[in-house]
């Protein structure tokens, strides 16, 4: 009698010693041995449908990782929708995706308004709403919203790179600024206020705003300069943009001028403000543009051109927009591979807010994707550029956290 | 005149059973074509009933919205309480603007409704407003729950069924209220003046005064459903309402069937639904797909839906009559 207890007892044992055994392999809906079902949004048509390709980027992303055995050997399986950039349809396919398709997340929703119209549903029904694709600082909330997360470099981020380096390379510069009268302009102008600190009383001289129904921003560029101003920072929309670039240089104002990432294009506002007046504008990036001359030759950008002509032979490969998807799907995969067997999620939120030092390879080198449990802000660096005349001049190092 | 009571009450009776067989998000996708369909009754009280054509009716729609929408964010009204106001506001500002779009006729006309539905969303933006509305932000709602009453009553609602009927309820009063106008007087006037304005004069109907209460009631029914909307999307925003929205509500009375108070139900179905079927079917060229739907229904049912069904009712009841 007592010997037969031995076996049984020592199985007991071996069970309460390995609780791994017994956590493994936890799933929320969408999640499976075979599968993870990730939702995404995103407008194929309508005014915004130009980002259209990033979905098709990511879901042909997503293609190249199945047929290479998936991740953790599960197949990742996206069921994409198109919202058209309206608010209320993006609410009706967060619904579907969360009630219908039965999704373990949903991915990269596009656009402020958006996001904004499904953060309070996504939240009450605890799904993550991950690496949302837009560039406003409040998706980096996580208290008040622990299942909203953003991804690229945030709007006050940014700004406060540029107030450092003019703090750097010109403490003494008198700054004027230039911004959209919303609530993107504000958060670029409030990151750049708190960057500068306590001096930005005393280094901004002026600061005017425009609307965006406002036909040209000429008398407002006048103004600046009236300041006496000798650096500029110019938070605006393409179109404004390329009026300020052009009235800043035609008016005899040379000031040092800094522009945000928002308009730092150059087929659609150097040119129309004129290259040689643009010579000299210094702005961000934090992604390998295909077209830059130090990229082409390298290993990721010829990966990535490798990539598109396989499994999205139609993308333009030109456009920086699918560098962008392919970017962002290879976040959401390792996030996926650390969730390991516990597909929850929890966990998918744990996982995305515990990213070190993630380094893919269309992210420009040095530029690194770092989250924390209080820190939903996954790319926080960029590098300076300046424009030479024909193309982006990267220079100084890394910059942000 | 009975059978078609029976119909209605048939009707109703399967639209009250619907929430409980389907899912909540399709109840919430049935609650938003009830809220369409008095959207599109209300623009076709305009242009099917009064010959007005109208290209700006989604700024009705996003009047109501925010009405509503402010009410309940800035003074704390309860939900329902906000409608009233909502097609308060859309009727005095429709009437206000249809008195001067009066002496516009036709595409004229069409052209200063298209100004009104371009400009609003960026007024909504503009910057001494935006203490109201919240600017590009928008206004975020919180979605009501079902009240005490109903659970008094035994019966169990989720938010979605709960609204879902709210809005039945709201959806049968705007329809009969709107079926009443039209087979009334100012009915009789409205399509007088669509079919012959000199001979409605002669007639005796006050043209202008009619054609501007059609522009103001038209758009009460339009504000109304544009405040049960924001109440169902919990958001409003100045892009919620672009242009496309306007274009979607004329679509969806041209296929539903013009001068039709049933054509409206029609088309709030249609434009619910065909888009997402055409998403679905192609992700490359949804509008392609949305076109081709377009283009089959308006080649297969040219007096739209509600036309094509009166057509098939009529054929039947000949068939029964003489077998």
């Amino acid at each position: 009698m007592k010997l037969k207890l031995v076996p049984i007892a020592a199985l007991m044992a071996a069970v309460l010693a390995s609780p791994s055994a017994m956590a493994q392999k936890k799933y929320d809906p969408g999640a499976s041995d075979k599968e993870v079902l990730v939702g995404h949004i995103n407008p194929y048509s309508g005014p915004a449908s130009a980002y259209g390709t990033i979905g098709r980027a990511i879901a042909a992303y997503f293609k190249k990782v199945n047929e290479e055995g998936g991740v953790n050997g599960r197949q990742i399986n996206m069921i994409t929708y198109d919202d058209s950039y309206s608010p209320p349809k993006t609410v009706e396919m967060a619904r579907k995706l969360v009630e219908q398709d039965k999704v373990l997340l949903v991915f990269q929703p596009l656009g402020t308004p958006p996001n904004s119209a499904i953060q309070k549903y996504m939240n009450a029904k605890k799904v993550p709403q991950l690496f949302v694709a837009t560039g406003a600082t409040k998706w980096n909330d996580p208290k008040g919203f622990p299942w909203t997360m953003g991804w690229q470099p945030n709007y006050q981020t940014e700004a406060k790179i540029y107030a450092a380096h003019i703090l750097k390379t010109k403490p003494n510069a008198k700054i004027a600024v230039l911004y959209q009268n919303d609530d993107y302009g504000k958060d670029y102008l409030k990151g750049f206020l708190d960057g500068l600190g306590a001096k930005a009383k005393t280094m901004v001289v002026k600061q005017v705003s425009y609307e965006v129904t406002d036909p040209t921003v000429d008398s407002q560029v006048l103004q600046l300069q009236a300041s006496g101003a000798d650096t500029f920072f110019n938070i605006t929309t393409p179109k404004f943009a390329a009026q300020a670039i052009r009235k800043a240089y035609d008016s005899g104002w040379k000031p040092v001028h800094y522009l945000n990432n928002v308009s730092a294009q150059i087929g659609s506002v150097l040119k129309p403000a004129g290259l040689d007046k643009s010579v000299g504008i210094i702005t961000t990036q934090y992604l390998m543009d295909p077209d830059d001359k130090d990229w082409k030759e390298s290993k990721a950008i010829k990966d990535w051109v490798a990539f598109m002509q396989k499994y999205y032979p139609d993308g333009n490969l030109h456009d920086v927009s699918n560098v962008y998807g392919y970017t962002v799907a290879q976040s959401l995969v390792q996030v996926i591979k650390q969730c390991g067997n516990d597909l929850t999620r929890a966990n998918v939120m744990k996982q995305a807010a515990s990213l070190k030092n993630l380094q893919t390879a269309t992210l420009l080198p040095g530029v690194k994707i770092n989250t924390s449990a209080t820190d939903f802000a996954p790319i926080e660096s960029v590098q300076l550029q300046k424009f030479d005349g024909t193309t982006w001049e990267r220079f100084g190092e890394i910059m942000g956290n | 005149m009975n059978k078609r009571l029976v119909g209605f009450a048939i009707l109703l009776l399967v639209a009250c059973a619907l929430p409980f067989f389907v899912s909540e998000y399709r109840t919430f996708q049935f609650t938003l074509v009830l809220i369409y369909s008095i959207a599109l009754l209300g623009l076709n009280i305009l242009t099917g009933f009064n010959g007005q054509i109208s290209l700006g009716h989604g700024a009705f729609y996003a009047i109501g919205a925010y009405v509503a929408a402010i009410l309940m964010d800035k003074a704390g009204f309860p939900y329902w309480a906000t409608l009233p106001f909502a097609g308060a506001a859309c009727l005095v500002i429709g009437f206000l603007f249809g008195l001067p779009a009066l002496r516009l006729e036709g595409l004229y006309l069409a052209l200063a409704t298209f100004a009104l539905g371009v400009s609003l969303p960026q007024l909504l933006k503009y910057h001494h407003l935006e203490e109201w509305t919240g600017g590009v932000q928008g206004i975020v709602i919180t979605k009501p729950d079902a009240p005490d009453f109903v659970a008094e009553l035994g019966i169990a609602l989720n938010q979605d069924q709960w609204l879902y009927f709210f809005t039945l309820a709201v959806t049968v009063v705007m329809f009969v209220l709107g079926w009443n106008i039209l087979r009334g007087r100012i009915g009789r006037a409205m399509m007088a003046i669509r079919d012959n304005h000199v001979a409605a004069e002669a007639m005796g109907v006050n043209n202008s005064m009619v054609k501007s209460l059609t522009f103001g009631i038209s758009a009460m029914f339009t504000g109304v459903a544009g405040a049960l909307g924001a109440i169902a999307v919990q958001f409003v925003a100045p892009d919620s309402f672009n242009i496309f929205l306007s274009i979607t509500l004329l679509i969806g009375i041209v296929i539903g069937g013009l001068a039709s108070i049933s054509g409206a139900l029609y088309g709030a179905l249609f434009i619910q639904f065909i888009p997402n079927v055409a998403d679905e079917i192609s992700k490359a060229a949804p509008w392609a797909i949305f076109g081709l739907f377009l283009l089959a229904f308006i080649y297969l049912m040219p007096t739209g839906i509600a036309g094509a069904v009166r057509l098939a009712m009529a054929r039947w009841q000949r068939k029964r009559q003489n077998p």
